[in-house]
């Protein structure tokens, strides 16, 4: 649309991780390294599926609207499986090299926690994700027309802005849920983060009826902040401590 | 002017946007795809491209330019459909989302609308015109006085005729052509394409009850952007500037070819004066021009003359065999007489100073055909200058010239012609043959109406294409009497067999066949014979891949000296057939009786005859000749010259046109504000979050990650 929408979409999109990246993560090399592998993975998972939804469409009649649209869901549903598959094995990576790393380093213990690496793996995928999702888009944003020629709603960049960032924001916090369902052998965990990703796909096959789309997503997503937040080791009690902690901070400094 | 030396189209984008990334990009697209539609890029959602749109391009001269201009980012506009001359209000004045972008009928497409807008050129973003299939009463693009600088008459020849002040050639010019513009102006056809756009308008753009119209709205880009600005000295100067090792040029001189042909051929290699020679100059113009680039067919206004012409050369090639005139006879065709005469005023310079096969004292007399379509009744009118006759030998010479009874208008100068070149440089006798009495009959001289259907050149609907082609039409009848008596007038001005002259006649069906092939189809059967096996009259693209913003191709197009279509026609016409094989066609001069300084040895396809697939390929030996016709201003470095033409074209790198929806600048600053208003809240929170994060996740020392 012009130079204003691309900013803007962008930083709806991106803002978050980028403000994530910055603030946590830069500062220490290793996790940086752990950032850009979990991407790396990521992106694996998507070749692989998108390998296999390409053959499936050449294969087939193109002219078949209703058939490459099933064979569209059936790649994205095998996509999704695939993403929790890649995740998972990146898990068992991130665990072997821990140990690795912990007998090299000369601090005693590993140097970060599993906890830690759930969080970046979960923002490394997320991130990618949002990327594959959102930079076509701005490219194409940038121009001076705007979508709705063929019936499309104009509102096409901001809404797929903020689904990129729920997204983003999703497999963050999946990640950090799925590492500690893992880590306690709680197998159950990872069923539940695979149908939960299976419901926000199946959302997003509701556009343009945003109203039923994003709604329902950030609904998820705030559900999935509270869940990792409680996975990842807080506690209502360390909210009420911050907030004396503060309001205390606040008394003597006044 | 179809062509010139150096191509001015250069660039096509062959790939959008970040091609490697979109291609697996687009694999992720069923993340976002829509329900209904099948799963298309955005772009193609946004932008539906204009494939059939043909733009004016720039001229310029010693000291003006002139055509349409676009910004180097392409010219957009909300699109408003002119419905009258009233309507203009909206966009001018009343509209409430400035620039827009006009589209015109063709009805509309006059003087008075295009100077409106001109003047209110900040609320104008470009123009698009639709062209409709049948042609309006009239409609002339040129100037009302034809290259008035640039012909005989002037303040010191004749001053009471210079500038049209007896007879406007073109009274219904209305002058488009030398306007200039600072807005892109694109010409659209009547098709599937421009009903889109009309319907695209109606959906969005109308505004319903007086009250504004709602965003989004349907609007137009244009891309057309001229690298050459102000005048000719400017832009060839421009050219000369060496900064980089692939020194951008900016603007081409026009030029091509002329064509010459004569009944006992030349060397090659002698120019300048010959002793007691004496030639009858026959001379017709190839080219003409329209307002949009490229789109001139000139039926009436040049292909009647030369199709005339070369019809009149072949009915003189057997007569002249047999019973040679006294004097020569050159045919002589011109390329680029529109902008001020380059064809003629080059061949004149190069006889003035040496450099042609004769030179302007050899000249007996000239007689050019004009424009003679014959639309009212069967009447030639002949034109000649009164103000060289009062030289008792000159009018002796033309009243021998005459023929039948008519006698030209003593008071009357010369209609634009090329005989006005050779007159600038000395008194020759000469005639015009044309279907106009005074002013022109053409009602779309030098437009891109001028077509088959202004020479009333109609086929019965059930005929193939190859019965077309042989077809012998109304048209092709009466100026195959018009080459009948051009050409008995040429053998007895050059001296010939009085007792023969009325055994030469011209063939309609050849007549007929070259209508055929330049106004309705070039890819005919005959046209393919009479040509070289390989040659197609299109440039030669050179690929030079570079990198011009996004994965752009540059395409370079170097136009090779390709001899056109009247230079094969003419040699086959009025040349001879031989036994030669075709290497020894293209190496004729190690045969005793040939030699290459005297004939030009063509290597044609030929026919396919009946009983099989190869073709009857020839070599065809004839006294046909191509010079250079670029304007003598390009070689002499004069380039604000006053007495030759100086016309240049500029360059540009693309051209194209697309619709599109805009939306609200409200929407815009919207989501801007809330990208910006999401930064800043993510980058507090994130901050707070990390610095009290030992305290929020107290299992563990380290900071984890930060909840929303």
């Amino acid at each position: 649309m012009t130079a204003a929408v691309f900013f803007g979409c962008a930083f709806i999109a991106f803002g978050p991780a980028f403000s994530l990246f910055i603030f946590t993560i830069a500062k220490d090399p290793l996790r940086v390294i752990i950032l850009i592998a979990g991407a790396f993975f990521w992106l694996v998972s998507l070749l692989l599926s998108s390998l296999v939804w390409f053959i499936a469409t050449k294969a087939t009649n193109a002219q078949d609207l209703t058939l490459q649209k099933n064979l569209l869901i059936f790649g994205s549903i095998f996509s999704v499986i695939l993403q929790e598959v890649f995740r998972f094995g990146y898990y068992r990576l991130l665990r072997k090299a821990n140990e690795g790393l912990a007998a090299i380093s000369e601090e005693d213990g590993p140097p970060l926690s599993v906890r830690e690496m759930a969080y970046v793996a979960g923002l490394g995928f997320g991130i990618m994700s949002g990327a594959f999702s959102m930079i076509n888009t701005l490219s194409d944003s940038l121009g001076p027309g705007t979508v709705g020629m063929f019936g499309d709603s104009q509102y096409y960049f901001i809404t797929s802005a903020l689904m990129t960032l729920a997204l983003t924001m999703l497999h963050t916090f999946w990640g950090v849920v799925f590492f500690e369902g893992c880590e306690r052998k709680r197998w159950w965990v990872i069923a539940v983060v695979l149908c939960v990703h299976l419901m926000v796909f199946s959302l997003s096959l509701l556009n343009p009826f945003y109203v039923g789309s994003i709604l329902p997503v950030y609904a998820i997503m705030l559900l999935m902040a509270v869940w990792a937040f409680f996975s990842s080791g807080g506690s209502l009690h360390n909210i009420t401590l911050l907030w004396t902690c503060r309001k205390s901070n606040a008394e003597t400094s006044s | 002017m179809k062509s010139h030396w150096m191509c001015s189209n250069m660039v096509r984008c062959l790939g959008d946007g970040n091609t490697s990334l979109q291609k697996l990009a687009t694999s992720i697209v069923f993340f976002f795809c829509l329900s209904d539609v099948s799963c298309n890029s955005v772009e193609q959602k946004i932008y539906v491209e204009l494939n059939n749109t043909v733009p004016c391009v720039r001229l310029l001269n010693a000291t003006h330019q002139i055509g349409c201009q676009s910004s180097i980012s392409g010219d957009t506009g909300v699109i408003h459909v002119l419905e009258s001359e009233e309507d203009l209000e909206w966009p001018l004045s009343k509209g409430p989302n400035p620039p827009y972008m006009v589209l015109l009928e063709s009805s509309l497409f006059t003087r008075s609308i295009m100077m409106k807008m001109k003047n209110e050129s900040n609320r104008v973003a470009g123009v698009a015109v639709v062209v409709p299939n049948t042609s309006p009463p009239e409609f002339s693009p040129h100037t009302t006085c034809p290259n008035e600088n640039t012909g005989v008459y002037s303040d010191n020849y004749g001053p009471n005729l210079a500038h049209c002040n007896t007879t406007v050639w073109n009274p219904r010019g209305n002058g488009l052509s030398y306007e200039e513009f600072d807005f892109p102006v694109f010409s659209l056809k009547e098709d599937n394409e421009t009903e889109f756009i009309k319907q695209c308008y109606l959906d969005h753009n109308r505004a319903v009850n007086g009250s504004a119209p709602q965003y989004p709205l349907c609007a137009m880009q244009l891309f057309s952007h001229m690298h050459a600005v102000t005048n000719t000295p400017t832009c060839m100067r421009r050219n000369d500037i060496n900064f980089s090792i692939n020194p951008e040029m900016v603007c081409d001189p026009l030029g091509d070819y002329n064509v010459w042909g004569s009944i006992r051929p030349y060397n090659d290699t002698v120019f300048g004066h010959k002793e007691n020679e004496s030639v009858v100059i026959a001379a017709a113009r190839l080219d003409s021009r329209a307002f949009f680039w490229e789109v001139s067919t000139g039926a009436e206004g040049s292909v009647s003359g030369f199709v005339t012409l070369l019809a009149a050369a072949q009915a003189l090639r057997e007569v002249t065999h047999e019973a040679p005139p006294t004097r020569n006879i050159l045919f002589a065709f011109f390329q680029g007489e529109t902008f001020d005469y380059i064809g003629s005023s080059r061949m004149v310079y190069d006889m003035e100073n040496g450099k042609f096969v004769i030179d302007l004292d050899n000249i007996h007399s000239v007689l050019e055909i004009g424009q003679v379509a014959l639309h009212s009744g069967n009447n030639l009118f002949l034109h000649s200058d009164p103000v060289s006759r009062r030289n008792n030998t000159v009018n002796d010479v033309v009243r021998e010239e005459l023929f039948s009874s008519f006698f030209p208008n003593v008071s009357q100068p010369l209609p634009p012609s090329s005989l006005q070149r050779f007159l600038r440089a000395q008194p020759i006798p000469g005639i015009v043959l044309a279907d106009h009495e005074s002013a022109f009959n053409n009602r779309y001289y030098e437009s891109f109406y001028d077509n088959a259907a202004n020479l009333n050149l109609t086929y019965p609907s059930d005929l193939s294409p190859e019965e077309q082609l042989e077809f012998v039409t109304h048209t092709a009848e009466s100026l195959t009497d018009v080459a009948t008596v051009v050409a008995r007038a040429l053998y007895k001005q050059a001296g010939g067999d009085e007792s023969r002259v009325n055994t030469i006649k011209a063939d309609p069906k050849i007549v007929t066949q070259m209508l055929y092939g330049f106004l309705v189809s070039s890819n005919n059967s005959w046209f393919q014979a009479v040509m070289a096996p390989e040659l197609k009259n299109i440039l030669t693209c050179v690929h030079v891949l570079g990198y011009l913003g996004l994965h752009c191709f540059v395409f370079f197009c170097l136009l090779e000296p390709s001899p056109p279509e009247y230079y094969y026609l003419l040699a086959n016409l009025t040349g001879a057939a031989t036994n030669l094989t075709q290497s020894q066609c293209q190496k004729p001069d190690e045969l005793p009786n040939e030699s290459r300084q005297m004939y030009s040895y063509l290597w044609v396809q030929g026919i396919v005859p009946p009983n099989s697939t190869e073709r009857d390929s020839f070599c065809v030996r004839a006294s046909v000749r191509l010079t250079k016709a670029v304007s003598p201003a390009f070689e002499l470095g004069e380039y604000a010259s006053k007495d030759y033409s100086t016309w240049t074209e500029s360059r540009w790198k693309f051209i194209k046109a697309r619709i599109f929806l805009v939306a609200s600048r409200d929407l815009e600053m919207l989501t801007l504000g809330v990208g910006v208003a999401v930064l800043f809240t993510s980058l507090l929170v994130t901050y707070f979050i990390s610095t009290k994060a030992d305290v929020l996740f107290s299992s563990t020392r380290e900071p984890a990650s930060a909840a929303y």
